[in-house]
C-alpha cells in the first residue's frame, strides 16, 4: 500500500478528511485489540492448543507479541512443545526464553479470547505493511496458520480478520 | 605417511567394498527429532543397516564408534545403549541450547602386502594407529589406501548454530550453506561438501525419501557436486531424507585388475518439515 504523503492523512481516506480532518488526526488508532477463537472440539482426548501470536514485516526479523503455552508445569517442562508450532518456533520462537516476560502466558480455553498490544509491542513503529500471523497447535490434535495483512498508521475500527478450518475459529484484529 | 595407490586383483576390490557402506545396504541414523525445544530434553536414536528406508530390517549399526558433541564442541556421553538383532538404539541427553552432532566416524586403512611370494590383504580394521602390528615380519611391498566413512545426524535445540561444522580435514564433511535443522517442503537448500577439507569436486550425491516400503517408485534424486563442492536440494514433500555422498567407485564393466584408490563415504539422515 502506498503511503500517504500528508503527514495528517491518518487513515488514508479522502472522505475522512473532508469530514472531519481534526478527528481522523486525533483519533490515531494507538492500540490493536485482537479475538482469537479456539474452537470447541468433540475429540476423546483435548488439550488446549499451543497458540503463538506474531508480527512480520519485509526485512525485519519476526517478532513474537503472545505465546499461551503451558507455562506453568514444573521444571518450565511445557516449553518441550514449543517447537510443535512449527513456523513460529522458526520464525522467532526458537531465539527466544521462556518464560518471556509480557508475551507468555497461560492456555486458553475454547471460546472467543481477548486480547490487545500497543503500537510498540507490536513493533510496528515504522509506518508501513505488516502480517500479523496466528499459529496453533494442539497436543493430539493438528497445527492452523492464519495471517492477518495491516498497515500502520491503522484506521480505527475493524482492521482484517481471517478464520480457521480445524484448530483455529475466526481471528479479528480492530484498531482504537 | 607415504600413501601408495593399490593395484588389487578385481575379487580383493569386492571384497573390500563390503566394507564400505554405500553398496547395496543402507547405513543410517534415526532421531526421535531434530528441532528440539525445551531445557532438558533427550533425543533417542535409531541406528541400523537396511535396503528399504528407514526400517530395521537387516543389521543393526554397530554402536561402538558412535560419538556425541554438544554446541560447545565438548563430547556427551551416548546412554542407554543396546544393540538389538535389526537395530541399535541409544540416547543422547541435551542439556545446552544449539546444534548437537552424532556421527559414527571410521577412518580405515585399505591395503595389501607380500609374504612369502604371497599377496595379502591387509585385514579390515587396520587404521594408521594400528598398521604396523598388522604388517609380519617379513612383510613386503605394502600398500595402503585410506578409507573414511561417515555417518552423522544432527539435532538442535532452539536456534541451530555452526560450531560443530569446523572440518576435521579427513573424508568427506558437510558444511551448511542451508542448516540440515532448518529444512522446510519446497524450499532449496544448500550443502557443501568437502573431501579431506576441500571443496569435493563432481561428487555423487544421492537423496532418497524414507518411507520406501510403502511405496513403488524409489524416488531417489541423482546428483552431482559442483565445482565448489555444493550441492542444491529442493525437498519434494515433508519426511526424512537418507543422504549420501560418495567418492566415485571403479565401475565393473572392464575386466582384470581395478586400481582401489583412496575412499570417502558421507551418509547423514535429514528431517524436512511442513511448510
Amino acid at each position: 500500500m502506498q503511503r500517504n504523503p500528508r503527514p495528517f492523512l491518518i487513515g488514508g481516506s479522502l472522505g475522512a478528511v473532508l469530514t472531519a480532518p481534526a478527528m481522523a488526526a486525533a483519533a490515531a488508532p494507538t492500540t490493536m485489540d485482537v479475538t482469537v477463537t479456539i474452537p470447541q472440539l468433540k475429540v476423546a482426548e483435548y488439550h488446549r492448543p499451543y497458540v503463538a501470536i506474531w508480527v512480520e514485516k519485509a526485512g525485519a526479523p519476526a517478532k513474537t507479541v503472545a505465546v499461551w503455552y503451558d507455562h506453568d508445569m514444573k521444571e518450565n517442562e511445557g516449553t518441550k512443545w514449543l517447537r510443535e508450532v512449527r513456523q513460529w518456533w522458526r520464525a522467532s520462537g526458537r531465539s527466544m526464553k521462556f518464560p518471556a516476560s509480557g508475551i507468555t502466558g497461560a492456555t486458553r480455553a475454547p471460546g472467543a479470547q481477548k486480547i490487545s498490544f500497543s503500537r510498540a509491542q507490536l513493533g510496528a513503529t515504522a509506518p508501513g505493511e505488516y502480517t500479523l500471523v496466528i499459529e496453533a497447535s494442539r497436543e493430539v490434535g493438528g497445527r492452523e496458520l492464519l495471517r492477518i495483512p495491516f498497515t500502520w498508521p491503522a484506521k480505527a475500527g475493524a482492521g482484517g480478520r481471517a478464520a480457521g478450518k480445524t484448530e483455529l475459529g475466526a481471528v479479528t484484529v480492530a484498531f482504537r | 605417511m607415504k600413501k601408495q595407490i593399490l593395484g588389487l586383483a578385481a575379487a580383493v576390490a569386492v571384497a573390500a567394498m563390503a566394507a564400505v557402506p554405500a553398496s547395496a545396504h543402507r547405513q543410517w541414523m534415526m532421531p526421535s527429532s531434530t528441532v528440539l525445544s525445551g531445557d532438558d530434553v533427550w533425543v533417542t536414536v535409531d541406528a541400523a543397516v537396511s535396503n528399504d528406508l528407514f526400517y530395521f530390517e537387516h543389521q543393526p549399526l554397530r554402536l561402538d564408534a558412535v560419538k556425541a558433541w554438544a554446541p560447545d564442541g565438548t563430547e556427551v556421553a551416548i546412554e542407554n545403549k543396546a544393540t538389538g538383532r535389526y537395530r541399535s538404539t541409544f540416547d543422547v541427553h541435551l542439556l545446552q541450547k544449539g546444534t548437537y552432532r552424532i556421527a559414527s566416524v571410521a577412518d580405515m586403512l585399505m591395503g595389501s602386502y607380500d609374504l612369502n611370494g604371497k599377496t595379502e590383504r591387509l585385514p579390515r580394521g587396520t587404521t594408521a594407529a594400528n598398521l604396523a602390528e598388522r604388517i609380519p615380519a617379513g612383510a613386503t611391498n605394502v600398500k595402503t589406501a585410506e578409507a573414511n566413512n561417515r555417518n552423522e545426524i544432527f539435532v538442535t535445540v532452539g536456534e541451530p548454530t555452526t560450531t560443530l561444522f569446523k572440518p576435521t580435514g579427513k573424508g568427506i564433511e558437510l558444511v551448511p550453506v542451508t542448516h540440515p535443522n532448518d529444512l522446510f517442503a519446497g524450499e532449496a537448500a544448500t550443502f557443501q561438501f568437502l573431501l579431506d577439507g576441500k571443496p569435493a569436486v563432481g561428487l555423487p550425491v544421492t537423496v532418497i525419501p524414507g518411507g520406501i516400503r510403502y511405496r513403488d517408485q524409489l524416488g531417489q534424486m541423482d546428483l552431482k557436486t559442483g565445482a565448489d563442492g555444493k550441492v542444491e536440494v529442493t525437498w519434494p514433500e515433508p519426511g526424512m531424507y537418507w543422504v549420501n555422498v560418495t567418492t566415485p567407485q571403479a565401475g565393473g564393466e572392464e575386466s582384470g585388475p581395478q586400481p582401489v584408490a583412496r575412499r570417502a563415504s558421507y551418509v547423514t539422515t535429514l528431517e524436512v518439515l511442513a511448510p
